[in-house]
Formats: C-alpha cells, sequence, structure tokens
C-alpha cells in the first residue's frame, strides 16, 4: 500500500460570510479577497508541511494544478515540487497531479519542466496528467471545451514523444507544430516517468488508461461512500478490457482527520472541514459544465444509469448527498474519516478492499487547517496508521511507482552555511 | 388545421449527414440556425414558407447534422456551410441567405468570401465581434434556470423549443440538444473576435440586420458596428418584445421583416 500526503494549498483566510457575498471560488472569485503578505505565511507553512510528511515516512507528496481558485493556491505545482525535488526526504517520491496538457503551450513545457524535477529528484517524479477542470481549464484559462479533449491526447503524444525519442523530430499535430523537437533536460526515468491520470467516471479515461497502462486516480472531495459506485465502474471496465485487477492501478483520494480520541478528533477537525465543504465548495454551477467537455459516451452512461437507478427501489441507500456543509452530515457521507487511529485504520481498510486500489492520496491539511494541527494530524497517522496498512496488497507489485537513482548515486545538496559565515 | 410538417433530406459534408428541412414554393430563402438549433420546426419559417421555398440546412452538430468533431479551425467551418449550402442547391448567385446568432455569422461570412453568391441577407444578432467596452454575454456560463430568460424575452418560448415532444428518445433528446450548444462553442468560444469584423467590408449584398429590443445576450451596439463596416448597403430594424432569439418570441413580426426586405 502506498500512502501520498497531497496538498491542495487552500487559502485559509476566506472570510466568514464568503458564501452569502460571493458567487464563487473559482474562476471569479475576487482578489479582494487576496493578501499577497498573508499567502507569503501560508505557502511557507504549506510547504514545511509537506516537508514534514516527507519526513515522517509518507512515500510520496503530491500538488496539483488549479487556476483562479481560493481553495488551490497551485498555478503552478512544478515550482513547489521543484522545491521539494532540492531538499525535502531524499526517499519521498514526487506526485505532480499533475500538469493540465492542453493547458500548455507548445507542450514540450510540460515535458522538459517534468524532466528537470525528475533530473533535480533523481527520478523520483510521478507524472500526473490531468485533462483539467472545466473551471481551470474552458473559463479561467479560455480553452474549448469541445476541442480540449483533442488537444490533450495530441500533447500528451507530444510530451511522450519528447520524453522517448533520442534524435530531434518533427511534430506535425492538429493544434501543435514544431519543426525541432529536442528537450533538453532528459527524465533520469526510462522510458519515462509513471504517468497518473486523475480523472472522474469519464469511461473513456477508464479506457485509455488501460489502453496505456497508466493509473487512474479518482480524486473527489466527496469520499469514499461517493467514490464507490464510480470505483466499481472503474473495475468492471478493467476486466471487461481483460486486464490484471492489480490494485495499484487505481488511486483513490481521501480526507482524514486523526487525534488520540473520537472526541478530541471531532473537536479538531470540525472547523477546517465545515471551512473546506463549506466556503472552498462554494462553485457556481454556471461553471461546471461547459458544452462539449463531457464526451457523449459519458453523458449517455450518466443518463442511463440515472434511469436505472431511478428504477431502483433501495436508491435512496445508494444516494450520497454531496452538499453537505455541516460536520456531521460531512461524516455521514464519508467525505471525511476522522477517529483514533485504530479507528481510522480500520476504516480505510475497508474502503481501501470495498473500492480496490493500492495509491491512497490522503488529505491531511485540509481547509484552514493551521500548520501545528496539519502536522499533529500528519504525525499520527504516519507514526500510528501507516505500520497497520503497509501490508495490505503486498502480494501484488506496483509497477507504477518511481524507480529513482540509487541513493549512493545521488547527490546530497550542501548545508546551508553560508549565511551565517557572512554575518559573522 | 395543422401545418404540414416540412420535407426532409440529407445533405453530406464531410461525410457526415445534415438534416435539410424545406417548405413551400417560391423564390428559395436559406435560414441558418441561431443558438441552440432547430430541434423543431418553428413558427418562424411556417409563417417565411408563405412565401418562399424556405431551405433550412442543420449547421452541423446542430439538432439533424453531424459532424462537427471533424472541424477544428474557422475556415473548416465556413467551408463545412458553404458545402451545406452548396448541397442544398444553393450554388447560384442569387441566394437570399438568413441566419440568426451563430448561424448570421456565418451567413456573413458566406457573403464576405463569395460575394457573388449571395443576394441579400437578413441577420438576426450575428455573432463573431467582441467590443471591450460590451463584452457579449456568455451563455454558456449561465445557471441552467436562467439561461431561458437571458436568450428570449418570454423564457418560455425558449423552453418550448427544448421540450421533448412526444416520442422523443429520453436519452438522445437531452444529448442532441446539447450537442447544439458544443457546436456553437466549437465555433465561437471564448466569444472574442472570431476574425468577422475585418471581413465585413468585402460583403456587397444589402442587409437587413434585426435586433430584439430586450436582446440580453448581444448589445444592439453590436449591430451599428457591423452596419458601419458592411461594404453594402445596410439597415438596423429593433424588434419589440424580443430578446436574443428574437425569431422564437416574435415570429410574425420578424417574418414579415425578413419577407419585406427579400421581396
Amino acid at each position: 500500500m502506498k500512502h501520498l500526503w497531497f496538498h491542495l494549498m487552500p487559502y485559509t483566510e476566506l472570510p466568514d460570510d464568503f458564501r452569502e457575498h460571493n458567487p464563487s471560488v473559482w474562476v471569479d472569485i475576487h482578489s479582494r479577497l487576496f493578501d499577497p503578505e498573508r499567502a507569503h505565511y501560508m505557502y511557507n507553512d504549506f510547504m514545511d508541511e509537506m516537508e514534514f510528511a516527507a519526513e515522517v515516512g509518507f512515500d510520496a507528496v503530491c500538488c496539483n494544478e488549479h487556476h483562479s481558485n481560493g481553495y488551490g493556491l497551485m498555478p503552478s505545482p512544478n515550482l513547489i515540487a521543484s522545491s521539494l525535488a532540492r531538499r525535502a526526504n531524499p526517499d519521498t517520491a514526487l506526485c505532480v497531479m499533475g500538469n493540465s496538457l492542453a493547458l500548455y503551450n507548445p507542450p514540450t513545457r510540460v515535458a522538459e519542466e517534468f524532466a528537470m524535477i525528475d533530473c533535480i529528484s533523481g527520478g523520483r517524479l510521478i507524472a500526473g496528467f490531468p485533462v483539467g477542470s472545466p473551471m481551470d481549464t474552458c473559463y479561467a484559462y479560455g480553452q474549448n471545451p469541445s476541442l480540449l479533449r483533442e488537444r490533450y491526447l495530441e500533447a500528451h503524444d507530444l510530451v511522450m514523444r519528447a520524453w522517448t525519442e533520442p534524435d530531434t523530430f518533427a511534430f506535425n499535430g492538429r493544434f501543435n507544430q514544431q519543426r525541432y523537437v529536442n528537450i533538453w533536460p532528459r527524465p533520469v526515468q526510462k522510458p519515462h516517468p509513471p504517468v497518473w491520470v486523475p480523472g472522474g467516471g469519464s469511461v473513456e479515461t477508464w479506457r485509455w488508461c488501460a489502453e496505456m497502462d497508466y493509473v487512474y486516480c479518482y480524486l473527489s472531495y466527496f469520499g469514499y461512500k461517493a467514490g464507490l459506485q464510480t470505483m466499481r465502474g472503474f473495475w468492471e471496465e478493467m476486466k471487461r478490457l481483460g486486464k490484471e485487477p492489480n490494485p495499484y492501478r487505481a488511486g483513490f483520494l481521501q480526507f482524514v482527520g486523526v487525534a488520540e480520541t473520537e472526541a478530541e478528533a471531532y473537536e479538531l477537525y470540525r472547523e477546517p472541514a465545515e471551512y473546506f465543504y463549506g466556503r472552498c465548495l462554494h462553485i457556481d454551477p454556471r461553471f461546471a459544465a461547459p458544452p462539449g467537455y463531457t464526451t457523449e459516451a459519458t453523458q449517455r452512461a450518466g443518463i442511463q444509469s440515472q434511469v436505472a437507478n431511478a428504477a431502483m427501489q433501495n436508491r435512496k441507500a445508494l444516494q450520497v448527498s454531496k452538499s453537505a456543509r455541516e460536520f456531521d452530515a460531512i461524516l455521514d457521507n464519508g467525505y471525511v474519516i476522522i477517529g483514533t487511529p485504530d479507528q481510522v485504520a480500520e476504516k480505510l481498510r475497508h474502503v481501501i478492499h470495498d473500492l480496490r486500489f493500492g495509491q491512497l492520496m490522503l488529505l491531511l491539511q485540509f481547509g484552514n487547517m493551521d500548520k501545528q494541527l496539519a502536522n499533529y494530524n500528519t504525525r499520527l497517522y504516519a507514526e500510528q496508521v501507516m505500520p497497520q496498512l503497509q501490508n495490505v496488497w503486498s502480494e501484488w507489485e506496483n509497477h507504477w511507482w518511481p524507480t529513482p537513482m540509487s541513493a549512493a548515486d545521488r547527490a546530497a545538496p550542501d548545508p546551508i552555511a553560508h549565511r551565517a559565515v557572512a554575518a559573522e | 388545421m395543422a401545418s404540414p410538417a416540412p420535407a426532409i433530406d440529407y445533405v453530406d459534408v464531410n461525410g457526415e449527414p445534415c438534416r435539410v428541412w424545406r417548405k413551400g414554393t417560391g423564390r428559395p430563402l436559406a435560414f441558418l440556425a441561431g443558438y441552440g438549433g432547430l430541434p423543431k420546426w418553428p413558427a418562424f419559417l411556417d409563417r417565411l414558407a408563405e412565401s418562399h421555398e424556405v431551405v433550412a440546412p442543420s449547421i452541423p452538430g446542430y439538432p439533424g447534422g453531424l459532424g462537427h468533431t471533424k472541424l477544428v479551425d474557422h475556415l473548416d467551418w465556413v467551408l463545412a456551410v458553404r458545402d451545406l449550402l452548396n448541397g442544398c442547391g444553393l450554388e447560384g448567385n442569387d441566394t437570399l441567405l438568413a441566419g440568426s446568432g451563430p448561424g448570421a455569422s456565418f451567413a456573413l461570412e458566406i457573403a464576405a468570401l463569395w460575394p457573388h453568391k449571395v443576394d441579400r441577407l437578413a441577420l438576426i444578432a450575428p455573432w463573431g465581434l467582441f467590443d471591450e467596452a460590451e463584452p457579449m454575454t456568455d451563455p454558456w456560463a449561465q445557471r441552467l434556470p436562467e439561461l431561458p430568460g437571458m436568450l428570449c424575452a418570454d423564457p418560455e418560448n425558449w423552453n418550448a423549443l427544448k421540450a421533448p415532444p412526444d416520442g422523443a428518445n429520453s436519452i438522445e433528446w437531452p444529448i442532441e440538444q446539447t450537442r447544439a450548444l458544443e457546436a456553437s462553442a466549437r465555433v465561437f468560444w471564448p466569444l472574442g473576435n472570431s476574425g468577422l469584423e475585418k471581413r465585413l467590408g468585402r460583403v456587397r449584398a444589402p442587409a437587413l440586420l434585426l435586433w430584439g429590443a430586450e436582446d440580453r445576450i448581444l448589445p444592439r451596439s453590436y449591430g451599428d458596428r457591423i452596419a458601419a463596416k458592411l461594404g453594402g448597403s445596410s439597415r438596423l430594424q429593433t424588434i419589440d418584445g424580443a430578446g436574443h432569439l428574437a425569431e422564437l418570441d416574435k415570429p410574425a413580426e420578424v417574418a414579415q421583416a425578413v419577407e419585406a426586405f427579400f421581396a
């Protein structure tokens, strides 16, 4: 089992009345709410938290890409990953989850920057290739929803060739034409870093991941109950395609809060959870469904499953609300798992088997949680939950994990001592 | 007594079928549909069919038409619309061409690139220009309950166009309506300058510009701007009580204005 520590980097000081006076946390969130000097502290706290997570033994630290977003302050996750590549725990993988390929012009930029991170880190990069949300891609970045997937797939092919072809080549795509493609640097990992694809419940994405032998990650904020149907759909599709049911083919995101007692967990994680689900997920629905973003096959599957669900008598039991904002409802719906280390480990063991995944992505900092609490949660998880789950799926091999240079062959950054010397 | 249904035919565009509706007798008049396309034969065309042979071809991706995913850049689209019109038999040099919104934008492109092809133009709120002082309202970024009231002065006119008729396939009908929105987005997203403005001077055909007085999508100032740049004569007429899809709100008034201009 792999445990990956994921940071969204939420702006932690959205006002209490944010919902009442702002239509959306995303796309058109007002700049008056952003204080760059406060963000200076937030970024530094967040990076401290990621370095701490690496230090206490998480298998990887993860970051991702969002634009014009009050709960995701990483327009460029590569900036964060490159900083971690240098001085964070060298045993920790770096999961950039990821670069929305269609947004880069030319997409060789992604091949270059990921190769840089892979070189700096000595081959520890996991390369995430999301299509990207409608808010990020179509609204904040103005991409055409009807062309987004075509651009994405073409950009993917270009990045792969840029990583793997030894000679300078010409690329003649529909959207990208480059006469001379020859990236320097090249990735350490051969033929290329492992590729993970975060996605919703798109049938095409499942099939494509299977075809390309990539990890599929279901990154929902709504937890294991809402994720069950999607993950079952994924595995049914893998079975239909004749793919080995290796759980490491799949990743899943879960919010978790660990404390010494159940009561303490309830007390500690209530506010950050309500902050996240109340303010951070206050997204104007007008930015949710640009026409063409969802493929017709996925629309068809969605409408058919609604029809099927409506026909089932126990429909209520299958439905999970995606609009809970009060802590009790957040917990009831499974968005966040809280408890003592033993309780959390027990719960996660069930979730991991029910949904079947080997790459567990954990949001242990969420909402307006401060560094002290984030590190407390992180330490308890690493010391008391992770060991209980370490052997899950030990019968399977994780083919999708980075293969870095040996520790002995890697550079050790010099200690930073000159500042003190200069001051003398 | 219900008016008879239009005749249906199909034209191949890039190897994909596009429905063509025809009704009436008289001088042929082609209509390129507005936002949302024509999932149903509208009263506006019925009225025009009293004096003309109305030819309403489906733009690729609009209800009745496929093949939008084969089109990438603006030239692809303009050529597809030209092939569509030619496929309808409108290859001569005397076409009466009408259109609404995205369809009106294509009508202008055709008239600009092949000026001899078009005799007269009737255009309802054409898309394709951009004014920084008054950007067009983004119909693809609206809360669903608010959209009908932005497109039509009376939201029920949009709702009636989009409501599934008896016997419609409950899965395919909504997909077809989304596809129509996708097709227009595929051409015009994110509603910047499509390049039409610099080609307007090439248009020679006299043009009637029609604008709903209650258009909440495209300000009337766009009409003035188009009129000022057209290479031929033009007239801008406001339709009272109509929104962006003026032909849905005021079918008789819009049809009458078009008929009078084409007479």
